[in-house]
């Protein structure tokens, strides 16, 4: 029996693979051959697409489950990873996008199929070690499952690498909704699309600019600054819970962790549930008024100063430079 | 409204994180200074309102914090007890020591059928120490009821729940009728404090103890024997080295620059 890495994609858009699902891709392949499984029926292009990233199996879901809450999904991808195994190619590994929904399917589908959850996966090696941390940062861990097959929750840029494309098209299988998916699922009755801001995602961009209570509700330096720079705007939660700015933007424990090439703090004390979604971040500027803030502790360039000020004379010579 | 609720809260007792935490030479988590997890107050809140809405205790809703760990995490639960909740379970038992998600999904399952016709159970959106945010999804799979996770706004009517569920992309409303599973985020209320009265009542509030015999599993199930993840190696990430502290002269936007074009960072 060979075993194979199945990696979960939600839905394919004919006009090609996002960066994310790529990335996904190319973590499966860091543990062995890759199948993939898609929801709806992916088009002719998006087939093609798969094969050259080295997919051999692609598994559709013709049923559309966007209706209801991640169980009927999770369901379903345990489905498929039995008929994998039924095909001979039972999955050493099950690999899911990290996200809030991404992680919960992973944690049903491992229920399903009695195997261990490794989420917030950053790094993997091919003998199935995950690499994560823990404790809001302050700790690497390595981590495997001891079950046959282990269900690896993927954050972004853990992976990346060319493939090796599959001879000729990708082979397709259906497999369906189990029976028992829907009984006890929830339903989506609403849904409501946020505004696009046309700036990076927050969880992907290279370089993070996050406002705090120092901003004192006034974002546009904050968004200046990001745009010279093209990153994705951040923010402490006493921004979003003042309403200043959505709570979609927030970093930190109960926010998104980011950990990009750069993170530029201004206005933001730095408390330990801040920190907590960005103190893995390679190189962290802070810009705050009080010489005795914390976040100056974790910054590898500080400024006691004025946002108002500095904020706005960067983003000026920034431009100067570039001419 | 007439219905009544039984409703569960899980309350994990973790490391407290305003002081340093540590992970020992045998992987594990070390659980000195340890509290009821903060994010798991906002379902104990959550669980309240629902009560108090249809009457409180008095009218017979019942609101019991259940917990799995060492013998300490009773604090949590008389914690909570202080707080509002009308009594505690506490489920503990040496060969606990190393669960991992599985296998505390697994037995806060078995703790949940324990306790009857239960309507609701509320989970905090993700433990302060193990931060998966998975047990609750795991534990919806395998009681075989509906998840509603990460709810930013809870109501129940009748026997329906629908929350508010923000995402990424989206915000969704999402319902399933009871029993279910709900996960609440830091957004769907501010968590009271035990009061002087909250903290007497307290004291004549009963605690059950569980062990795993009480709830029909087996050491070999359990801990690290059960759990189907090891963790193989722990360090700690390398302190950032402090970096350079600079005052505004009026010059140091200017100066910030620089330090990114040394950086390469632009
Ligand atoms: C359960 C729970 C979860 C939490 N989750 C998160 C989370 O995910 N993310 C998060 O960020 N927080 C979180 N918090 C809140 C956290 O504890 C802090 O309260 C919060 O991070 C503070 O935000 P702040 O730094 O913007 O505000 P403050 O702590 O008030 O700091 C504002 C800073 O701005 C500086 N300042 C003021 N004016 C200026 C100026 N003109 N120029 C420069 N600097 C200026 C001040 O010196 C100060 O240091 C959580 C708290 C709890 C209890
Ligand atoms: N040992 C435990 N005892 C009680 N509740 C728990 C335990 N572990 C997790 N939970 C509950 O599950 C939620 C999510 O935890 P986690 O999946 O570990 O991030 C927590 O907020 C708790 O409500």
């Amino acid at each position: 029996m060979t075993a194979s890495v199945l990696v979960y994609l939600d839905a394919v858009h004919a006009d090609g693979l996002r960066k994310a699902q790529r990335e996904l891709l190319a973590a499966g392949r860091i543990l062995g051959p890759v199948s993939a499984a898609v929801t709806g029926t992916p088009s002719e292009a998006a087939l093609a697409q798969l094969a050259e990233s080295g997919v051999e199996t692609v598994y559709t879901g013709p049923a559309d489950l966007s209706g209801y809450l991640v169980a009927p999904t999770a369901a379903w991808l345990a489905a498929v990873a039995g008929a994998a195994a039924e095909a001979g190619t039972a999955p050493s590994a099950v690999v899911v996008d990290n996200s809030a929904g991404g992680k919960e399917i992973a944690a049903r589908v491992g229920v399903r199929l009695n195997a261990g959850v490794i989420t917030d996966v950053v790094a993997l090696e091919a003998d199935g070690t995950a690499h994560k941390s823990v404790l809001a940062g302050s700790y690497e861990v390595r981590a495997k499952a001891t079950s046959a097959t282990a269900v690896l929750a993927i954050k972004g840029n853990a992976a990346e690498g060319a493939p090796e494309p599959v001879r000729g098209a990708a082979d397709l299988r259906a497999v369906d909704v189990p029976a028992d998916a829907l009984a006890n699922a929830a339903r989506v009755t609403a849904r409501v699309e946020r505004p696009k801001t046309g700036r990076p995602e927050l969880t992907e961009a290279s370089i993070v600019v996050a406002g705090g209570r120092g901003t004192d509700g006034d974002f546009g330096p904050i968004e200046e600054l990001a745009d010279v720079l093209g990153a994705a705007v951040g923010a402490s939660r006493a921004a979003t819970d003042a309403g200043w700015i959505g709570h979609d933007f927030q970093v930190g424990q109960t926010g998104k962790t980011v950990s990009p090439q750069l993170y530029i703090s201004a206005g933001i004390s730095g408390a330990i549930q801040q920190k907590a979604g960005m103190q893995t971040s390679k190189v962290i500027v802070a810009i705050n008024s009080d010489p005795e803030s914390p976040v100056f502790e974790i910054a590898d360039f500080g400024v006691v100063g004025d946002l108002f000020k500095v904020l706005p004379q960067a983003a000026e010579e920034i431009k100067r430079r570039r001419g | 409204m007439g219905d009544t609720l039984k409703i569960v809260v899980l309350v994990k007792h973790v490391p407290d994180a305003q002081f340093d935490r540590h992970i020992g030479p045998d992987r594990t988590l070390e659980r000195s200074e340890s509290i009821l997890s903060e994010l798991d107050e906002y379902a104990l809140e959550a669980a309240l309102q629902l009560s108090e809405a249809r009457g409180g205790e008095k009218a017979g809703n019942q609101v019991i914090a259940v917990t799995m760990g060492t013998p300490d995490a009773a604090n949590a639960l008389k914690k909570a007890l202080q707080i509002g909740a009308s009594s505690g379970v506490h489920i503990t038992d040496g060969s606990l020591a190393g669960s991992d998600a599985s296998v505390t999904s697994l037995v806060l399952a078995a703790a949940v059928r324990s306790l009857g016709d239960v309507d609701l159970v509320l989970a905090g959106m993700s433990s302060t120490d193990g931060e998966t945010s998975i047990v609750p999804a795991q534990l919806s799979e395998r009681l075989g009821v509906p998840q509603l996770t990460f709810a930013s706004d809870l109501e129940v009517t009748g026997r329906t729940a629908l929350i508010r569920r923000d995402g990424d992309s989206t915000s969704d409303t999402v319902e399933a009728s009871l029993p279910a599973v709900v996960s609440v985020t830091d957004q769907i209320n501010e968590p009271r404090y035990p009061n002087f009265k909250g903290i007497l009542a307290a004291k004549k509030k009963k605690i059950a103890t569980l062990g795993l015999a009480d709830l029909g599993l087996e050491a070999g199930q359990v801990g690290a024997a059960g759990s189907l993840t090891r963790v193989e190696q722990a360090d700690p990430r390398p302190a950032r080295s402090a970096g350079t502290i600079i005052t505004d002269e009026g010059d140091a936007g200017v100066k910030l620059v620089d330090f990114l074009a040394a950086q390469k960072l632009i």
